[in-house]
């Protein structure tokens, strides 16, 4: 197999100068408390996402791992630390990192192509009409929702509702997509299907992806590597994990290689390590 | 052995009552709502006989109340006018003055759901005004423009700010943060997510509020009609009884209910097309 795909920490720290897609240095998040001192959720993170890069982040709840990504849009401020994107600081939030939210954030008031449509009304004003709308459509395609498109997101299941968010994300084409525990919410088969299919749209048209999960699977399965974050408060990025396989992949071969359980025996104690630490 | 019988007449039960779903249906949207209105029937005949002089009895009302059953627009001149009319003119009220009242009531709910100085500042006030029977208003309003007409109106206006303020402020500061979230990483202006966020999201609290409003409007504009006079339908309620017409007044009661029921449903409708249901436009 490949040679030492556990990096630590250290190694992360001595990454090489070039400037990476997303940069993040010597980030911390605090907030101040009741009683004059301060509750810190982030200490310290150093993190590099290349440009055709799927990276996840994982961690038990409360780890801050969620504020990182919040941070990465915009969202929320962090601080001390820089976020830069292609070199320019982010300071607020922007189309150019679009979110997939974990309760998919759909507007109820609109059909499915309406919130696919509000996006992209929104963010690409130079477009005609009739681009805007090919591009609605071309992407409410990509994820098999043509037939409910005029439906409302009360009328839809969770599955397709958070494919809604996928390709309201995807048609606005930000440079990179930041997905909040996406699957979170569903159930195992729909998770499953939507993971494969979210892959293969990524492996169709890669870009960077940062990407908040609880379960190792799945961050095994879609991503080149897995941030594993220590518990927290001070939450620290504990390793990162490269996962050397191939794209596009397949689960059922996946499972078969012995390399796979190495990497998930691997992340599991990781985070059963860290588990202990606060129980 | 008595859980597992329990359980068999549970299940008998549901079964033998899907198979009378129907008629259980047809009893309790048909058969209980008009046994309730046979009671009201039956305790009128009993009240008319005991004072006959005064009440007449059911079939009486309608025989006596004939003439403005089946004229409801009859135009006598001046004064003389069916109850049609009357119903038109205190609708006209109504409606102008609550439309008055939400154009007003709405944008200072979203001042006051916004902008929390607002709310600081406005709060007070409305938590005294709110209890104030809009009655009250009346002297004032007749003072300041010393005519019927636009007293009744300006009534039923005050009348409508409170709930429709307060319902419109409630839905303004409980929009979801998920939506606006959204809004904010599609760097969407904050003048835009008003009226493409947050407007949209509180319009089931905003007709809520209008719902209310409407409703007191409706119970207040026959009030007003009786000290003001004019043509309306609370005025036609004090001339009969100064008449001692109390068949008329009956049917003025039922009258106005069945209106008041109708706005009520017409707002309802009216918010289940704005709100959910719009057509479909092609994207």
């Amino acid at each position: 197999m490949t040679k030492s795909t556990l990096q630590t920490a250290d190694t992360n720290d001595r990454q090489p100068e070039t400037a990476g897609f997303l940069e993040i240095k010597n980030l911390s998040k605090a907030y101040p408390t009741g009683n004059g001192g301060e509750f810190v959720v982030l200490h310290n993170i150093n993190l590099t996402v290349q440009e055709n890069e799927f990276v996840s982040l994982i961690g038990h709840s409360g780890c801050g791992k969620s504020t990182l990504l919040k941070i990465v849009a915009g969202l929320e401020r962090s601080t001390s630390g820089l976020v830069t994107l292609e070199g320019r600081e982010i300071r607020k939030p922007g189309s150019d990192r679009m979110m997939v939210f974990q309760h998919y954030s759909l507007l109820p008031w609109l059909t499915v192509r309406e919130n696919v449509r509000l996006a992209v009304d929104e963010v690409l004003k130079d477009a005609s009409r009739a681009e805007k709308a090919s591009l609605v459509n071309e992407h409410l395609a990509m994820v098999n929702l043509m037939p409910a498109a005029n439906k409302y997101p009360d009328e839809i299941s969770g599955g397709m509702k958070q494919r809604v968010g996928i390709a309201r994300a995807l048609a606005i084409r930000p440079k990179m997509l930041l997905m909040d525990e996406p699957f979170g919410a569903l159930d195992a088969l729909t998770r499953g299907k939507l993971q494969r299919q979210v892959l293969d749209i990524w492996e169709a048209h890669r870009q960077a992806v940062l990407m908040v999960t609880h379960d190792v699977d799945e961050a095994l399965y879609m991503s080149d590597r897995i941030v594993m974050m220590t518990n927290g408060p001070a939450a620290q990025i504990g390793e990162i994990l490269d996962v050397p396989f191939a794209h596009p992949r397949d689960r059922a071969a996946l499972r078969e290689n012995p390399h796979y359980y190495e990497l998930r025996n691997h992340a599991l104690n990781f985070l059963d390590q860290h588990f202990g630490a606060d129980d | 052995m008595v859980q597992l019988s329990i359980m068999a007449l549970f299940v008998a039960l549901s079964q033998a009552t899907w198979k009378r779903t129907k008629l259980v249906l047809l009893r309790d949207t048909v058969l209980y709502p008009a046994l309730g209105f046979l009671g009201i029937l039956l305790l009128w005949y009993g009240i008319a006989s005991l004072r006959h002089e005064l009440m007449p009895y059911p079939h009486e009302a309608v025989i006596n109340n004939l003439d403005f059953i089946t004229h409801p627009f009859y135009q006598g001149g001046a004064g003389d006018l069916g109850i049609g009319w009357l119903l038109l003119a205190s609708l006209r009220r109504v409606l102008l003055g609550f439309l008055l009242g939400a154009v007003v009531a709405i944008p200072l709910g979203f001042l006051i759901g916004m902008y929390r100085p607002a709310l600081l500042a406005l709060n007070p006030i409305i938590q005294i005004l709110k209890p104030v029977s809009p009655l009250a208003w009346l002297p004032i309003a007749l003072a300041i423009f010393n005519l019927a007409e636009p007293s009744a109106i300006f009534v039923i206006f005050i009348t409508s700010l409170w709930s429709t303020i307060i319902n419109t402020a409630l839905g303004v500061s409980s929009v979801s943060k998920d939506y606006l979230d959204v809004a904010r990483v599609l760097e969407m202006p904050s003048w835009r997510q008003v009226y493409k966020i947050i407007l949209p999201a509180s319009l089931p609290y905003i007709f809520t509020g209008l719902r209310i409003s409407l409703g007191i409007a409706w119970l207040v504009i026959v009030a007003v009609e009786m000290l003001t006079g004019g043509v309306g339908i609370g005025f036609f309620v004090w001339d009969e009884w100064s008449r001692l017409n109390l068949s008329s007044v009956f049917l003025a009661v039922f009258v106005i209910g069945i209106t008041g029921l109708l706005l009520d449903v017409a707002i309802a409708q009216l918010e289940a097309l704005i709100t959910h249901r719009r057509t479909p436009k092609e994207g």
